[in-house]
């Protein structure tokens, strides 16, 4: 790349040629302020947050859009800059409803920190105020266009990194307002509840529905016995709501506090990734000799089962009938737990900690239903979990550890991988080569399906047979995958599909970013991966059949893979489902 | 809807066929009058082009209607010499009458207002047109009494 010289604020640098003004600041130490930008999505201009005065320009130009040249002279802080900035922060702020203090977004909010750097002391205009509706009719995300100002990161990542395109700008001018089609309720719509939006929104105009009150309420009921699982990525990302690094594994804190808030029983869902493996390399050898649909398709994902269901109902054959490790771990909350307890499957109270919001979603599938229950009776998500750690004042980061329960907290290294990009391909690879060879796979780590590249493909022999697999993160990458598997029908044997980017590490409930982060950075999201590949590094038991309590739970209850008992249990059916999901193949995103 | 779906075979043989939205939009509302869920659907599936993004295009632009028009059209003109002489107050006169805003259409589908610029009769402002018929020298009252008698026919 070639080497261009830039003046910024008189000093003069060497920067890279073809990178916009703002790029070419950030790699020499100048961060402007910004607002509609992300990195991972197309520039849209729209908040003009990031001006700078460029020499010999009319106007202030936008550095997020404006390119570098040689010889450019840009002031990135000048007192007519810094006030022009700031008023343009503060006609955002002039019709936004003035609730921090009570807003979900209140010390997290990118508006927020901007205005307070922006210096904005006192409100200089009063403007129109909106008055929409909250659409509330989602199990899993709340839109609220009162608090939007239309920077658009939810439009564009939804059309151009999930392909959905569940969300649009309608109307025009100041009655512009993000929405789905015909301004329809998200359930009536394609969105997949994963959550993104809630991820890269700057404000609380998009949140998730909030279970916590009714976790609270139920905690208090004396007559419930109280279970609650806990995801693997959520130990991963937990840590940076309190302030912690990305990636600190906080797996026992988590656990002691769980215990803390009055939950009986704290159990992993990396045992029921486990279990998951356990049918699903079963599964696997099962459709590879000739009974089921090749390539087989992963079902862990919720957002991703609900994406399919709409944009590629032809695909429905081709995936797993098996549950999500939460959905399975449900089933056996209310069956295989209680029995053991000898108390009533109606009296456990099940609760999940996931990093997903669509897990809500999941949570409430009727499919999923087992003998007139819910296997999980209420979904929370890792910021759910993180408020309400905090709102009973538990000292997440200095309690002192403690265990998962038995029988159904052991897990293998393999159950922990699961939460990221690979992960459950790996964790399927490690039990299927063994039960179709009959021996042990020795290099366990499988290299070409790791990492944050968007698809993924690796192979490996299983007694002289080739196995190829592929695996995408994000809806976008997925369908990109699925139509090269569509064109040619023999190339993969087993693909893994994950609906967020970088898999459920980077899910919709994950934390919000922290100053001077931004959401879905890749260097937080390849961090929270390593806490998961380190903490199967240090497992003794890494393969999922290796785990003695999903061994005793075949024994004592299940039969083995795929029995009929595992059947009702564990697996479950999908079915196309309206409206039909277009995918745009003109929207790219960078 | 035939004809709608023949107009956009035509347009996908075109290069970027996806930047013909617009116009598909204004044919699909020459022929139906308006837009509504199921053409936008059929646009939508036949071009390839997520519902949110052509929902968003159809109410960016005030020429598409998503509502059917009323039986009749009254157009209020705001042009100025009409405005001085009170097609403010006559307008709010048709508002209150016919419980609708501007870009509306009652209830009962026989009215839908609308403004409009200078219709070239400003000697007699101030004017509204209803259908293809210019009536002028309007007051609120007069405007109210045509109105009730366009009800009667």
């Amino acid at each position: 790349m070639a080497k261009i010289k830039v003046f910024i604020n008189d000093k003069p640098y060497e920067v890279e040629d073809n990178q916009t003004i703002m790029q070419a600041a950030d790699t020499v130490g100048f961060k402007i302020p910004r607002l509609c930008y992300h990195p991972r999505l197309s520039i849209e201009g729209a908040c003009r947050v990031c001006i700078v005065e460029v020499y010999g320009q009319k106007n202030y130009v936008a550095s997020c859009s404006f390119p570098v040249a040689d010889g450019m002279k840009i002031y990135t802080e000048t007192k007519e800059l810094r006030r022009a900035r700031r008023d343009i922060v503060e006609l955002i702020l002039d019709n936004h409803p003035q609730d921090c203090h009570t807003c979900e977004r209140d010390s997290n909010c990118e508006l927020q920190r901007l205005a307070y750097s922006m210096g904005i002391k006192k409100r200089h205009f009063e403007g129109e105020r909106k008055k929409y509706q909250k659409d509330v009719s989602s199990t899993s995300v709340v839109r609220d266009p009162n608090k939007c100002i239309l920077c658009g990161r939810c439009v564009r990542i939804c059309s151009e990194l999930q392909k959905v395109s569940a969300l649009g700008h309608a109307h025009r001018g100041f009655k512009t307002v993000v929405m789905p089609a015909y301004d329809l309720p998200f359930t009536e719509t394609v969105c997949t509840a994963c959550g993104q939006c809630i991820n890269v929104c700057p404000t609380a105009a998009f949140v998730e529905k909030n279970y916590t009150q009714d976790v609270f309420e139920k905690l208090d009921d004396k007559s419930l016995l109280k279970a609650v699982q806990i995801a693997p990525s959520v130990r991963a990302a937990i840590g940076e709501a309190f302030g912690l690094p990305p990636g600190t594994n906080m797996e026992k804190q988590l656990a002691a506090a769980m215990r803390k808030l009055g939950f009986d029983y704290v159990f992993d869902t990396q045992f029921g990734a486990d279990l998951t493996i356990m049918e699903e390399a079963s599964e696997f050898l099962e459709r590879l000799q000739g009974k089921g649909k090749l390539p087989m398709i992963t079902s862990c994902s919720a957002a991703w089962m609900k994406c399919m269901e709409q944009f590629h109902p032809d695909l429905i054959d081709n995936i797993s009938t098996c549950k999500s490790p939460m959905s399975m771990m449900g089933a056996l909350l209310k069956t295989y737990f209680p029995a053991k307890l000898k108390r009533e499957p109606k009296e456990v109270f099940s609760v999940a900690v996931m990093c997903c919001t669509a897990k809500k979603y999941e949570s409430a599938r009727p499919e999923l239903v087992v003998d007139g229950l819910r296997g999980v009776d209420t979904v929370i998500t890792t910021r759910e979990a993180a408020w309400m750690i905090k709102s009973v004042g538990i000292d997440l980061v200095n309690i002192k550890g403690e265990e998962f329960d038995a029988p159904l907290g052991l897990s293998s290294g393999a159950g922990a991988i699961f939460g990221t990009t690979g992960g459950v391909m790996e964790a399927a690879i490690r039990t299927a080569y063994e039960l179709y060879t009959g021996e042990t796979l020795v290099n366990i780590e499988v290299d070409g399906i790791r990492g944050m590249k968007g698809i993924k493909e690796g192979k490996l022999m299983m007694d002289g047979k080739e196995i190829r697999v592929a695996v995408a993160h994000g809806l976008g990458n997925a369908a990109d995958l699925l139509d090269i598997a569509r064109k040619e029908p023999d190339r993969f044997h087993f693909i893994e599909i994950m609906g967020c980017p970088g898999g459920c590490i980077g899910g919709g409930g994950q934390p919000y970013s922290g100053i001077n982060s931004i959401p879905l950075d890749e260097a937080c999201l390849a961090k929270r991966a390593q806490a998961l590949y380190d903490l199967d590094r240090n497992k003794t038991i890494r393969r999922s059949h290796e785990n003695p309590d999903i061994q005793r739970v075949y024994k004592d209850f299940l039969g083995r893979p795929l029995s009929p008992m595992a059947h009702k249990l564990l697996h479950t059916h999908y079915a196309k489902k309206e409206p039909r999901g277009i995918i745009s193949r003109n929207i790219k995103a960078r | 809807m035939e004809r709608l779906k023949e107009y956009i075979e035509q347009v996908k043989k075109k290069e970027n066929p996806e930047s013909y939205l617009i116009a598909i939009l204004h044919k699909a509302q020459e022929l139906f009058g308006y837009l509504d869920r199921s053409v936008m659907d059929e646009v939508a599936d036949s071009m390839n082009i997520p519902t949110a993004h052509i929902w968003g295009v159809a109410t960016f632009y005030h020429y598409f209607n998503l509502k059917p028009k009323g039986k009749h059209v009254i157009s209020v003109c705001l042009g100025t010499a009409c405005y001085v002489k009170g097609a403010d107050d006559v307008l709010n006169a048709i508002k209150e009458e016919l419980k609708i805003g501007v870009g509306g259409t009652t209830e009962d589908n026989l009215f839908s207002l609308a403004e409009a610029r200078c219709l070239g009769a400003c000697g007699i402002a101030p004017v509204v047109m209803i259908d293809d018929k210019i009536y002028g020298e309007l007051t609120p009252k007069k405007i109210k009494e045509i109105i009730r008698s366009y009800r009667k026919k």
